[in-house]
C-alpha cells in the first residue's frame, strides 16, 4: 500500500490530512479524538492575544445551503477566533502533542497589527513544542471588523510586513492563510513569499449570506432579527479553492511557494485534485463538521489505493501533477475539434440536451420519432453543455475529431495546434514566422 | 370477536376488532415533507415528458414535482387540479405503474420510477388539508346542464362548466355522490371517507347542486331533462354484470364482486360477513379489491381465478403482487365450470384452459376449490341505458348530450379516463352553449 507521510516544509505527519483551525482544533478533547481517528495533522484554533478572551455570539453561528436529502453542500459561520483563555489553549497543545510526537501541530494565531503584539504571542508558545505556525489572515467576519483577519489579508503590504516579523521572532516554520476576498490571490501570496513565509494555505471562507429568512426579511444564521456576513466553506467552495491554489502553484513569482490545500475536501478525491494542482497537503473542516473524525479513514484508503493504481509510492509524486496543465486561454488549441455524440444504448430518453442546446446553446441535437436525439455535427460548437446536464453518465461524450478531417460546422479541415496568439482575428497577434 | 376464520359458512366478526383497523388503514401512507422533497429530486424534468404524456388527463407531471421540490406544494396541486380536478383520488387509485409511472425514464433506465402518484398525493392532500378551492367561478352564462351520475366522470363535467360560469344540476341514483371512488374502490386505497370529502371540497366551486336517490328512467327522463336544460352530460358508468354462465349460479353465497365491494364501503368492517373459503372469479381490479379486502376481513382462504395467463390480466403486475402479499392465492388459466352446492354453494368446479383455434377452449383438466362464498368480477355492462345500442357503449356527443365514463364507448375504465372525458365534455359543452 501507499505510504501516505508527508513531509510538510519540515512538518512530518503519517498523512497529509490535516484539520484546518477551526471549531473542530478549539479544544484538547477534540483534538485528541482526531488523532484517536487517524489525522495526520490539527491547526489548533486561532488564539488571539493574552487577556480577556473574545466572545461569540450566544445565538444560532452557522448557516447553510443544501441538497434535496439535506446534503449539506455548503456552510457559513460568524464564529469568532477561540473564546478560551491564552494558557488553557497552550497547555492543552503542549499535553496533546507530548502524546501524538508523530502528528503535525500547527498554532493558528491572530492578533493586532504591531510587531509587540506578534513577538509576545510567539514567544508564549515556544514551550508548547508545536511544529509551526500559521498566520490567519483570512478570517472575514467579526475579526475584520478590528483590523485583523481578513482585514490584514487584503493588504499585500500588511501580509509581507507581518509575516516578516514573525520569522524574526520565531523559529518555527510559519504558514500564512490566505483570504480568497481578495481580486488576485498572486499577490497576497507573493507578499508572504516576500516576508519570508515558508508555506501559504489557502482559501480561508469566502464572504457570504447563504439565505434570506423570508418571513422575518434577515440573513441567516440570525441572531434576533438581524445577521451578518459570514464565512463561507464546504463542497460549494472547492472549484474556487481550487483555482486559487492552481494560479500561486502555476505563478512564476510564487512558483515553488509550498501550498496547504483549503477549501470544500470532502473525499480522498478531493484532496488528490487539490495535491494534484501543487497542495502539497490539505486541511479538512466542513467535512469534519458534517460526518465527525472518522471521514479520514475514507480519505486514508482511498488515497492510498488511488497512488497504488497509479503506481505512485509517495504524495510527492502525486503533488503539482496537473499544475503544468493548467494554463491561459490564450493558450488552448483552437484546432482541437470535439462533436458530442450520444450514446443510444445508454440514452434514457429524458431530453435534457435537447431542451438545454435547442433552448439555451446551439440547437444542435435533433428530437426524432420516439424521443431518439442526436447530435447535429454541422452545428455542434463542443461546448459540453449537454454532457453536464445528462443524467447519465458517460452516454454523451466528446468525441475528437482527427486531423485531416472536416469539421461539418466550420467546413475547415482539422489542422495542427494553433491558439489565439497567432490567429488572424486576434488584432495583437504575432506573426508566424 | 365471536367467529375465527375458520368458522364455516358467511360469518361476520372472524377478527379481533383491532385487525380491521389495522387492514384497513391506508395502503400507503402520505410522503412526509422529507420523504416528498428526496423523492421530487429524482425527476428530472424530462421535455416533453413521457410521463404527462401518458397520463389521461395530461397533468404537467415535471412541473408540479418541481413545485414540490421548492417547497411549494399548493401550487404543485393547482397545477395537477387544472387538469384533473380529482386528482387526490386519482393519486390514490391511478394504476401509476401502468401509466405515468410505466414510462417514466427512470423506470426505463433503472426499473425504479420517480414515485409520481405519492407525490401527487402529498401535493392534493397538502392544498386540501387546508380547505382551500384553488379555482373561482367565471361570470353567470345564464345556462343550465344536467349532469346524471356523480361519479368522477360526471363530478369532472360538473366542476369544470361550474368553472365557466354555468349552473349545474347533478342527478345521481345513489344515496351519497362519488359513484365508483364512494362504492367501487377497495377501502384501504381510500380511508377516511376520502371520496365524500373530495366530492365536499370540488363542490366549493360553486354553481353544482346534486341531488341524491334520483335514478334515470325510473325518478326523471332524459326527454324531461332535455327539455328542462340547456345541455346534458351521461356520466351513469356501468349498471349491468356479466353473468358466469355457469351451472349453480344463482346459489346461496355467490355474489357480484362490486356488490361485495359497495357493501364493505358502507360498512362496519366488523359487521361485514365474508366465507371461510372464498373463491373469487375474475383478473382485474375488482377483483383483487374483493379477493384481498375478504382476507382482510379475515377469511381462511382466497383463491382468484382468471381464465387466461399472468400477462393478459388487467389488474396489474402490482395490484397481482398486493394480492399475493396479502394472502391470495391466484390460478391463472382456469374458468368455472359449475357452482357445487345443494342450497349454498360449496364449491366450485374449474376446468384449465387452452388457446385453441378458435381462442379460449376448456381442457378436460379439471378441480374443484371448496367455496362458501364466490364472487364474480368478470366485468361490467352497460346494461339498460337510454340512446344505448344493443350491446355497445354510448357514442360521446349526439346533439346536445354528451356522454364520458365508462359508460361511453373510447379509453379504458379507469377513474383517470372518466376524470378526462368529463373535463372535455364540459369544454365542448361550453363552446356549444356559447356558440
Amino acid at each position: 500500500m501507499a505510504n501516505l507521510y508527508t513531509d510538510f516544509i519540515g512538518i512530518k505527519s503519517p498523512n497529509p490530512f490535516w484539520l484546518a483551525s477551526a471549531p473542530p482544533t478549539d479544544k484538547e478533547v477534540n483534538v485528541r479524538r482526531a488523532f484517536e481517528a487517524g489525522w495526520g495533522g490539527v491547526v489548533w484554533k486561532t488564539l488571539g492575544s493574552e487577556g480577556p478572551p473574545v466572545v461569540n455570539v450566544n445565538g444560532p453561528r452557522y448557516g447553510a445551503i443544501w441538497g434535496a436529502d439535506r446534503r449539506l453542500l455548503g456552510l457559513n459561520n460568524i464564529e469568532l477566533i477561540t473564546d478560551r483563555p491564552l494558557e488553557i489553549n497552550l497547555r492543552e497543545i503542549k499535553s496533546v502533542k507530548r502524546d501524538y510526537k508523530d502528528r503535525a501541530m500547527i498554532i493558528s494565531l491572530m492578533v493586532p497589527c504591531d510587531e509587540d503584539s506578534w513577538r509576545d504571542i510567539l514567544g508564549h508558545l515556544e514551550d508548547t513544542e508545536a511544529d509551526g505556525v500559521e498566520l490567519n489572515f483570512g478570517c472575514p467576519h467579526g475579526m475584520a471588523e478590528r483590523g485583523m483577519g481578513g482585514a490584514v489579508g487584503q493588504v499585500p503590504e500588511y501580509i509581507e510586513m507581518v509575516t516578516r516579523w514573525c520569522k524574526k521572532h520565531t523559529r518555527m516554520p510559519v504558514i500564512v492563510k490566505l483570504t480568497p476576498n481578495i481580486t488576485d490571490i498572486r499577490k497576497p501570496a507573493e507578499a508572504a513569499k516576500r516576508g519570508g513565509a515558508d508555506a501559504v494555505s489557502l482559501i480561508n471562507t469566502i464572504n457570504s449570506i447563504t439565505s434570506v429568512n423570508l418571513d422575518s426579511f434577515a440573513p441567516e444564521p440570525m441572531i434576533d432579527g438581524k445577521g451578518t456576513h459570514g464565512g463561507y466553506c464546504g463542497p460549494a467552495v472547492k472549484p474556487i479553492a481550487l483555482n486559487m491554489v492552481a494560479e500561486i502553484a502555476r505563478s512564476r513569482e510564487t512558483y515553488g511557494l509550498p501550498i496547504s490545500g483549503i477549501g470544500g475536501i470532502t473525499t480522498w478525491r478531493d484532496a488528490a485534485e487539490f495535491m494534484a494542482l501543487g497542495a502539497g497537503n490539505v486541511q479538512v473542516c466542513t467535512a469534519a463538521m458534517t460526518y465527525g473524525f472518522k471521514i479520514v479513514q475514507e480519505m486514508i484508503s482511498g488515497l492510498s489505493q488511488y497512488m497504488d493504481e497509479k503506481g505512485m509510492v509517495s504524495t510527492s509524486e502525486l503533488v503539482g501533477r496537473a499544475v503544468p496543465n493548467v494554463t491561459d486561454w490564450q493558450y488552448l488549441n483552437l484546432n482541437y475539434v470535439t462533436k458530442a455524440h450520444i450514446s443510444q444504448d445508454d440514452c434514457i430518453k429524458c431530453g435534457r440536451c435537447y431542451a438545454a442546446c435547442e433552448d439555451t446553446s446551439h440547437q444542435a441535437i435533433a428530437m426524432g420519432q420516439d424521443r431518439t436525439f442526436t447530435v447535429k455535427d454541422d452545428e455542434c460548437v463542443a461546448c459540453n453543455l449537454c454532457v453536464n446536464v445528462c443524467p447519465v453518465e458517460n452516454c454523451i461524450t466528446m468525441v475528437e475529431l482527427p486531423k485531416g478531417a472536416m469539421d461539418e460546422r466550420t467546413g475547415r479541415i482539422v489542422s495542427g495546434y494553433a491558439n489565439w496568439t497567432t490567429h488572424v482575428n486576434n488584432p495583437t497577434a504575432t506573426a508566424a514566422e | 370477536m365471536s367467529n375465527s376464520p375458520l368458522t364455516p359458512g358467511i360469518v361476520p366478526d372472524r377478527l379481533p376488532s383491532a385487525a380491521y383497523a389495522r387492514n384497513f388503514a391506508d395502503v400507503q401512507p402520505v410522503f412526509d415533507r422529507h420523504e416528498a422533497r428526496v423523492a421530487a429530486d429524482r425527476c428530472y424534468f424530462c421535455f416533453d415528458a413521457p410521463c404527462m404524456t401518458a397520463c389521461p388527463t395530461s397533468i404537467d407531471i415535471p412541473l408540479f414535482i418541481r413545485q414540490i421540490s421548492t417547497g411549494t406544494a399548493e401550487a404543485a396541486a393547482k397545477t395537477i387540479f387544472a387538469q384533473n380536478i380529482l386528482g387526490g383520488m386519482c393519486a390514490r387509485v391511478c394504476p401509476t405503474e401502468q401509466l405515468c409511472e410505466e414510462v417514466c425514464v427512470r423506470e426505463v433506465a433503472e426499473g425504479k420510477p420517480v414515485e409520481i402518484g405519492r407525490l401527487q398525493r402529498f401535493a392534493t392532500d397538502t392544498l386540501m388539508a387546508k380547505g382551500v378551492h384553488p379555482f373561482t367561478r367565471a361570470a353567470p352564462t345564464g345556462k343550465k346542464v344536467a349532469v346524471i351520475g356523480a361519479g368522477p366522470a360526471g363530478l369532472a363535467c360538473a366542476h369544470r362548466l361550474a368553472m365557466k360560469g354555468h349552473e349545474v344540476v347533478i342527478y345521481e341514483r345513489r344515496a351519497k355522490p362519488g359513484g365508483l371512488n364512494e362504492y367501487g374502490i377497495a377501502t384501504y386505497k381510500t380511508p377516511n371517507d376520502f371520496a365524500q370529502a373530495e366530492v365536499n371540497w370540488l363542490l366549493k366551486i360553486g354553481g353544482i347542486s346534486v341531488l341524491t336517490g334520483v335514478e334515470l328512467g325510473r325518478d326523471v327522463t332524459l326527454p324531461d331533462l332535455q327539455s328542462e336544460y340547456d345541455a346534458v352530460f351521461l356520466g351513469i358508468g356501468l349498471a349491468g354484470v356479466n353473468a358466469l354462465r355457469a351451472a349453480g349460479e344463482d346459489l346461496s353465497g355467490v355474489r357480484n364482486a362490486v356488490d361485495f365491494i359497495a357493501e364493505l364501503r358502507q360498512s362496519d368492517k366488523m359487521a361485514v360477513p365474508v366465507g371461510r373459503d372464498v373463491v373469487v372469479i375474475g383478473g382485474g381490479m375488482t377483483a383483487v379489491d374483493a379477493a384481498v379486502q375478504s382476507k382482510l376481513l379475515g377469511a381462511n382462504s382466497v383463491t382468484m381465478v382468471y381464465r387466461r395467463g399472468k400477462d393478459k390480466m388487467s389488474a396489474s403486475e402490482y395490484e397481482q403482487d398486493h394480492a399475493t402479499q396479502s394472502g391470495v392465492r391466484i390460478i391463472y388459466n382456469a374458468a368455472p365450470v359449475r357452482v357445487l352446492g345443494d342450497t349454498a354453494v360449496a364449491g366450485v368446479e374449474f376446468a384449465y384452459t387452452v388457446e385453441g383455434a378458435g381462442g379460449l377452449e376448456l381442457s378436460q383438466e379439471t378441480f374443484t376449490l371448496n367455496a362458501d362464498q364466490v364472487l364474480k368480477a368478470i366485468g361490467q355492462t352497460l346494461g339498460a341505458a337510454p340512446l344505448a345500442k344493443d350491446g355497445s357503449k354510448l357514442v360521446l356527443r349526439q346533439g346536445m348530450i354528451w356522454a364520458g365514463g365508462d359508460c361511453a364507448a373510447g379509453g379504458e375504465d379507469l377513474t383517470v379516463t372518466a376524470v378526462a372525458e368529463g373535463r372535455d365534455a364540459a369544454e365542448a359543452m361550453h363552446l356549444a352553449l356559447m356558440a
